[in-house]
């Protein structure tokens, strides 16, 4: 058991829950767990859909990324994000169907939403959740410069972000078509 | 306290000594350097005609340690990282197969494979909570998803970036070249059983599923798979599970590539598309000769490599050894596994040791006679769909080598005139 109750509170749960099953309304449910708040819910609902869905309000320019991106992300990402030691975050066009393809942000993700996803979720690597909103939209913004596909006075927010065109959006193939060797 | 008398308390002594230096030498297996060559004086004292030094006195007491641990004479049966990594959290190891017998992997013994780090998670503290596409959004604690029905089921977990395309040197173990593969009795509830407990709503067609170690890492699972043998599980080989198999909450999805069985899972959410996170686009997508890459390749496809001999061992003369291996399929069931002897020239059927299950590691052996003539080795697995574990070159026709993950790949093994097996890069 997970709890640090004794055996005899362990005992009761399985009487109630044998109860409960019989006296459920809907035969296929337990009435285990109870309800998640709204307030629960939104604080742990952090993921951003491919179509913006999940975005925070706020705002952040390419400006404010740059100086930003210098302070939490270049000691491993690379001053203009080449790389080394962690993964490169820029260039790469044209390489994807070479013997030596190199996958950024820029030649490889297809959503640019999956970027602030991810930053929010996971980054910086020794402080993750650590930056707002604001922050992470500048950081975002600030990648996809370097990469070319935002301008210089981009700022990006709920609204734009999901209208970046990513240059490899139709890159990706489904359903799985193995077994591919008969 | 009695006082043993001087002539045993000088042997106690010599013991210490003795069995001191024995912890520190290197154990390494039943095939290893003789241990004849390497003895001391009190090694010998140990063997016929004499009686062993354990024989003359108590071994150690109960409880050391309370949870037990391997001899110290396994100290090398350890998980080994296959490459050098920027950094130790978001790093891999695998599983020493070359050392393992039957199909289950010791705790201990599991790959691991994390993206930030093992977080300490106090299972007091630890919630799942079920939302988005639901009838009733619900938060379990780890009492209440204890309560539910459990079910055990014995499984193989592989990462799909098991067996590297390009990288394999000459000395290249089976640990290194197939260790991002295990196999557990893992134990928890369907989630199924959950999905009906929150009631999920009829135009839910994938979940999302987020850990709650630092890189909250998540994947999307088709709704199908979960309402099929998808399982929340919370207990592997008898224990709760360990911290790096995500402790104290994991998801489990039977054949499917490692990354996306969850673990520290803390929340599932249902919605219509794909949440088409950073793992199931720039990474674990799989990049073919014309630029374009395979998403959403779930699925672990048959696959065996024969752990003895392996890479790195030595046969001691000729005569009689039995090969034996492992084989898998993230479709079904083993039907088959036949091996070469004469680099595929000619096969010959595996026996299969019972039990033969469904998405889960299968071992196979051989008897065989070493003529002490070069020998090359290799393994090959049918499942129950009639699927042949196919040769490298068939998969690099059609996938080139840009596409990283799902090496499945025919494994050979090269014996020399000496006895020395290595890798046939």
């Amino acid at each position: 058991m997970w709890s640090r109750s004794s055996a005899l509170v362990l005992g009761a749960m399985i009487t109630f829950t044998a109860i409960s099953r019989v006296e459920a309304a809907d035969p296929a449910r337990f009435g285990i767990g109870r309800a998640a708040t709204p307030a629960e819910i939104a604080a742990w609902d952090i993921d951003v859909r491919a179509d913006g869905r999940g975005l925070p309000p706020g705002r952040g320019s390419v400006s404010a990324g740059a100086k930003l991106y210098a302070e939490a992300c270049a000691a491993c990402h690379g001053e203009k994000g080449e790389g080394k030691p962690a993964d490169q975050l820029v260039g790469g066009f044209g390489t994807l169907a070479t013997t030596k393809p190199v996958r950024t942000v820029g030649s490889y993700w297809p959503y640019a939403t999956t970027l602030f996803d991810f930053i929010r979720r996971a980054m910086p690597f020794n402080a993750p959740q650590s930056l707002s909103d604001d922050e992470v939209y500048a950081l975002s913004a600030y990648l996809l410069y370097l990469n070319g596909i935002v301008r210089e006075d981009a700022v990006l927010d709920a609204e734009s972000l999901p209208k970046v065109a990513m240059p490899n959006r139709n890159g990706f193939t489904t359903p799985d078509p193995r077994p591919d060797v008969h | 306290m009695i006082e043993a008398p001087r002539r045993f308390r000088e042997s106690r002594r010599r013991f210490l000594a003795a069995s001191a230096s024995l912890a520190g030498g290197i154990a390494t297996g039943l095939l290893g350097s003789s241990r004849a060559n390497s003895a001391d004086t009190a090694q010998q004292d140990n063997l016929p005609p004499y009686t062993p030094r354990w024989m003359k006195e108590q071994g150690a007491p109960i409880q050391s340690p309370p949870y037990g641990l391997p001899s110290p004479f396994e100290k090398d049966v350890i998980r080994r990282p296959r490459v050098a990594t920027p950094t130790s959290t978001a790093a891999s190891t695998n599983t020493p197969l070359q050392s393992l017998h039957g199909i289950i992997t010791p705790n201990g013994l599991h790959f691991e494979r994390h993206h930030a780090g093992v977080p300490a998670i106090d299972p007091e503290q630890h919630r799942l909570i079920v939302h988005g596409l639901v009838e009733r959004p619900l938060i379990f604690t780890m009492d209440d998803i204890a309560r539910f029905p459990s079910e055990s089921h014995i499984h193989f977990l592989e990462c799909s970036g098991n067996t590297a395309w390009t990288g394999a040197t000459e000395k290249s173990t089976v640990q290194h070249t197939h260790g991002l593969l295990s196999c557990c009795e893992w134990t928890g509830v369907r989630l199924s059983t959950l999905l009906a407990e929150v009631g999920a709503k009829p135009e839910a067609t994938w979940v999302l599923a987020e850990g709650a170690d630092a890189a909250a890492m998540s994947r999307s699972v088709p709704i199908a798979k979960a309402l099929d043998d998808a399982l929340i599980v919370y207990a592997q080989n008898g224990e709760h599970l360990r911290p790096e198999q995500g402790y104290p909450l994991r998801l489990f999805l039977p054949g499917y590539e490692g990354n996306i069985n969850v673990k520290w899972l803390r929340r599932l959410k249902l919605g219509e598309q794909p949440f088409q996170t950073r793992e199931e686009t720039s990474k674990y997508t799989d990049l073919m000769p014309d630029g374009t890459a395979r998403q959403f390749t779930f699925i672990m496809e048959a696959k065996s490599v024969i752990t003895f001999p392996s890479g790195g061992q030595q046969l001691r003369g000729n005569g009689f050894y039995e090969i034996s291996g492992l084989a898998w399929s993230g479709h079904g069931r083993i039907k088959r596994v036949e091996i070469s002897t004469d680099s595929g020239a000619s096969w010959q059927e595996a026996q299969l040791q019972e039990p033969v299950l469904p998405k889960c590691l299968t071992r196979f052996r051989l008897p065989w006679s070493w003529d002490g003539a070069p020998a090359q080795l290799q393994s090959r697995a049918i499942d129950d769909t009639g699927y042949v574990q196919p040769r490298r070159p068939q998969l690099v026709d059609i996938r080139g080598l840009n596409s990283f993950y799902h090496n499945n790949g025919i494994q050979a093994w090269q014996v020399a005139p000496g006895g020395a097996v290595s890798n046939v890069v």
